[in-house]
């Protein structure tokens, strides 16, 4: 479904530029507004619609396969934290589904490393990872190796 | 234009492609690695870049050992069965017994996971299938991308890496990557003492079903460029599993995902006329693959699941018995209002485009059975499938055969892969390339503490050679254009999307793409790989209009170098491993005695020239196994 752009309502921000990861939205030198320069390289992924703040941007399905008459319009609410959509059909039927998209406020709960007490060798040389053994089940237990889970590695054909 | 080089120096962990692999590895080296500088190569913006993009709503690889559920060897058990028999089961018990971690630390970022009503004192999660659970992913990727960003020293976004640097001293060591930002069109070199790829598998290398607009509509994201296999054989290092692509079987045209379907909604398929088909094709395909692999009988008793592949053949088959189209049955499902929330919402949540077409077709799948149909072939590394290059283990568990030094190294040194760019690893999914991404760099800090990285040497003459040959193709437009009044015709250069069309007109036709039924055999194989050298001479003369058709240009060096790869993998393999994903027209069965193992590639960095040979497929062998 590619994009497209509603002359009226963008003013040129440039946010789905930024964003679009297939760098399909540019803005046109001509009237300074965002558009989509290559529609075939473009997966719906929604992106910069999210992301324009005057809701300029609409979807318009593939034309080699999708009917004209349909809709699909999503608001994403950083500071709520829930996502919104609405579709329409063709024929007029409408659906609206409302999710949420994080369960913590943005930006706080993801620590800096460099702050976190360093490793000591032994861990190094472990097969731990960070945070590990803790993260794996949550309690004590160590990580599995082949000895404590009674396995080995042999040649031939198992199924 | 003015051109300016952007030099990045003394770089000990540069992260190529920040995926779910690429941000993995740069959150875990900031903590193995206090004092390194950790530099992000990134070709879109890390906040909605991937095949992650839109989001997910379901993470795929969750073992759940900390709820009694499953221990990692049951996941290489299902991931063997499922992909015929072979698999790098070493690097797959490695990231199945540490990818729960992951997965509890995105819960503690704000990823919401869904609690099974059921199980609520204990706080288990929604499982929709054995291995799956449920999750409100939009905002997966801005999720993780925080925490690479957090940890990162710098995130360069909108750098297309064209290729690695090696070290001009010591043979077959990297020594960092170059790229141009999309943007500025500036040359930038990243000098760096290890580098790990995540750049991603390759979709349309092989001609897709649609071809107008829709050919944006791949299942594999259309930006998913084949990077990670086109940076890597270009540097020599060796391939695996590379014939092993993957058909899906989804929702026709807007490929919308069917695990949720399958296993929560628990719809089921019928053809055209109403029947129930797949059990009428398996007695065939046990003869052809053997009863171990498929028993007809007995599949149920032993719980194991059908494999992919073999699910794809009855599809395939009963379309061109002309019983189509299959339908996904729907309408039993949908009669319950909370599942069909999730059934819309599982399309919102990661496939926008099949909501956008049921809504443009009026199919409200409550009152009609959506089609579903089989894809062209995608070459990736952590779905059903496992391409990708051939990596070192983990030291206290891989065979010797299996282990060169460090965990997720390819074959060269200070090159190391996450996600799709680890081969033999499929099933790994979003969290197991997440959790690939931090062993290897976990791995890459420890290669450079025990002195690997010394003495690096990169000249200015491989700068530079560089740098020529990433700006040829706006050269070739500029001189090329002046011989033409207008268009996109001309007679000494051709366009990025040209060159893509010819190179999928030759996968889809000799490799075995949809067109001919997923069908190849020798004589097609040797006839695609001479067309596929031809178009190589022909990439010389792309032409860019400008930088964002350089990008295209350099997307299409990667498939390219992708597709022979797959040609010569297919080749190679003269057998029918994975009906339902390709055939050998001339060798159609799987054939145990010559081929439980897997082939590695070599090509040579000079020569071009591809050596390929099989090694030795080792399993997880436990004591119920033995007896
Ligand atoms: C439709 C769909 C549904 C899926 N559903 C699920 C699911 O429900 N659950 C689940 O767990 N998994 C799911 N997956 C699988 C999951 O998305 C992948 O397994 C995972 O994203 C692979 O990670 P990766 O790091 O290898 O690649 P990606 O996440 O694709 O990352 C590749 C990165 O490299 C960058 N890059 C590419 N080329 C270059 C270059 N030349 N230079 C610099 N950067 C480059 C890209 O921009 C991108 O950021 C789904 C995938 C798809 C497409
Ligand atoms: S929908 Fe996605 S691919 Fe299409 S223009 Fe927007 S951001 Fe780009
Ligand atoms: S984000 Fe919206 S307003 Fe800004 S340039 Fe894009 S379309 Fe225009």
């Amino acid at each position: 479904m590619p994009t497209f752009v509603y002359m009226t309502r963008c003013d040129g921000c440039g946010h789905c530029v930024d964003i679009c990861p297939s760098d399909i939205m540019h803005i046109d030198d001509k009237y300074r507004r965002a558009y989509n320069i290559e529609p075939s390289m473009c997966w719906e992924c929604y992106s910069c619609v999210k992301a324009c703040p005057h809701q300029a941007i609409d979807v318009r399905g593939y034309a080699d396969f999708a009917p004209l008459g349909h809709s699909v319009r999503v608001i994403r609410d950083e500071e709520k934290g829930t996502i919104a959509w609405r579709v329409k059909f063709r024929d007029g039927r409408v659906k609206n589904f409302l999710s949420p998209i994080t369960t913590q406020p943005w930006g706080t709960k993801i620590p800096d490393l460099r702050n976190e007490p360093e490793p000591s060798d032994d861990m190094r040389n472990s097969q731990l990872l960070a945070f590990e053994p803790k993260y794996i089940r949550m309690d004590d237990g160590d990580i599995h190796t082949l000895e404590s889970n009674g396995l080995k590695f042999k040649e031939g054909v198992y199924y | 234009m003015g051109i300016k080089t952007i030099v990045e120096d003394n770089i000990d962990i540069l992260v190529v492609g920040a995926g779910l692999g690429g941000t993995g590895a740069a959150y875990e080296a900031r903590y193995w690695g206090r004092n390194k500088k950790i530099i992000i190569a990134e070709k879109a913006n890390i906040n909605r870049s991937g095949a992650v993009a839109q989001g997910l709503y379901a993470i795929n690889c969750y073992m759940g050992t900390r709820f009694g559920e499953n221990n990692p060897e049951d996941h290489v058990r299902y991931a063997r069965m499922d992909l015929m028999g072979l698999v790098r089961e070493d690097l797959l018990f490695d990231m199945a017994r540490h990818v729960d971690s992951a997965v509890h630390k995105f819960e503690e970022w704000g990823l919401p996971l869904m609690k099974d009503p059921k199980r609520e004192a204990i706080g288990a999660y929604m499982r929709e299938g054995r291995w799956q659970i449920m999750i409100h992913g939009e905002s997966y990727k801005p999720i993780v991308a925080e925490a690479a960003t957090k940890q990162a020293d710098k995130v360069y976004n909108r750098i297309m890496v064209t290729h690695l640097l090696m070290d001009d001293k010591k043979k077959n060591r990297v020594a960092g990557a170059v790229g141009f930002n999309v943007r500025t069109g500036n040359y930038h070199v990243f000098k760096s003492k290890t580098t790990i790829v995540g750049a991603g598998g390759a979709s349309n290398i092989f001609k897709p079903r649609s071809v107008g607009e829709g050919m944006g509509r791949v299942w594999y994201a259309p930006w998913s460029s084949g990077s990670a296999y086109g940076l890597l054989i270009e540097a020599g290092a060796k391939m695996t599993q590379m014939e092993n692509r993957i058909v899906l079987a989804r929702f026709k045209d807007g490929y919308g995902p069917v695990g949720a379907y399958f296993l929560h909604l628990k719809t089921y398929t019928q053809n055209g006329y109403g029947n129930e088909y797949e059990s009428k094709w398996f007695p065939a395909l046990s003869k052809m693959v053997g009863k171990e692999y498929l028993d007809t009988e007995g599949q149920h008793l032993s719980h194991k699941p059908i494999p992919t592949c073999l699910r794809n053949h009855a599809f395939i088959s009963e379309v061109n018995a002309g019983r189509g189209p299959i339908h996904m049955v729907t309408m039993e499902a949908f009669k319950d209002p909370h599942l069909e929330e999730v059934g819309w919402e599982n399309f919102l949540g990661m496939t926008v485009g099949q909501a956008v077409l049921w809504a443009a077709t009026d199919v409200d799948p409550k009152y009609e059975n959506p089609e579903l149909t089989t894809s062209e072939p995608y070459v990736m590394g952590s779905h059903a499938t496992g391409c990708g290059a051939w990596c070192s283990g983990p030291e206290d568990i891989s065979p010797d055969e299996y282990f060169w030094g460090y965990n997720r190294m390819t074959t060269v040194d200070g090159l190391f892969g996450a996600g799709d760019t680890v081969g033999g690893t499929p099933h790994a999914f979003s969290s197991g390339s997440f959790t690939e991404g931090r062993l290897a760099a976990k791995a890459a800090c420890k290669y450079i503490d025990d002195g690997k990285a010394e003495g690096i040497v990169v000249s200015n003459k491989q700068i530079a050679e560089r740098k020529e040959q990433i700006y040829k193709p706006l050269e070739n437009y500029t001189i090329g254009r002046n011989e033409i009044t207008a268009g996109t015709v001309s007679p000494s250069y051709i366009l990025p999307m040209s060159g893509l069309q010819r190179l999928q007109k030759i996968m889809d036709e000799y490799c075995g793409g949809v067109t001919v039924s997923y069908v190849t055999n020798d004589k097609l194989l040797n006839i695609g790989l001479k067309k596929l050298s031809i178009l190589e001479e022909d990439l010389e003369h792309i032409g860019a209009e400008d930088l964002h058709q350089l990008m295209r240009g350099w997307e299409l060096r990667h498939r390219h170098r992708t597709s022979e790869c797959v040609t010569q993998h297919t080749l190679f393999r003269k057998e029918t491993r994975w009906p339902g994903y390709y055939y050998r027209g001339d060798a159609m069965k799987l054939d145990d005695k010559n081929w439980h193992v897997l082939t590695v590639s070599h090509r040579n960095r000079i020569t071009g020239k591809y050596t390929l040979e099989k090694a030795p497929c080792y399993h997880l062998v436990g004591e119920e196994d033995e007896k």
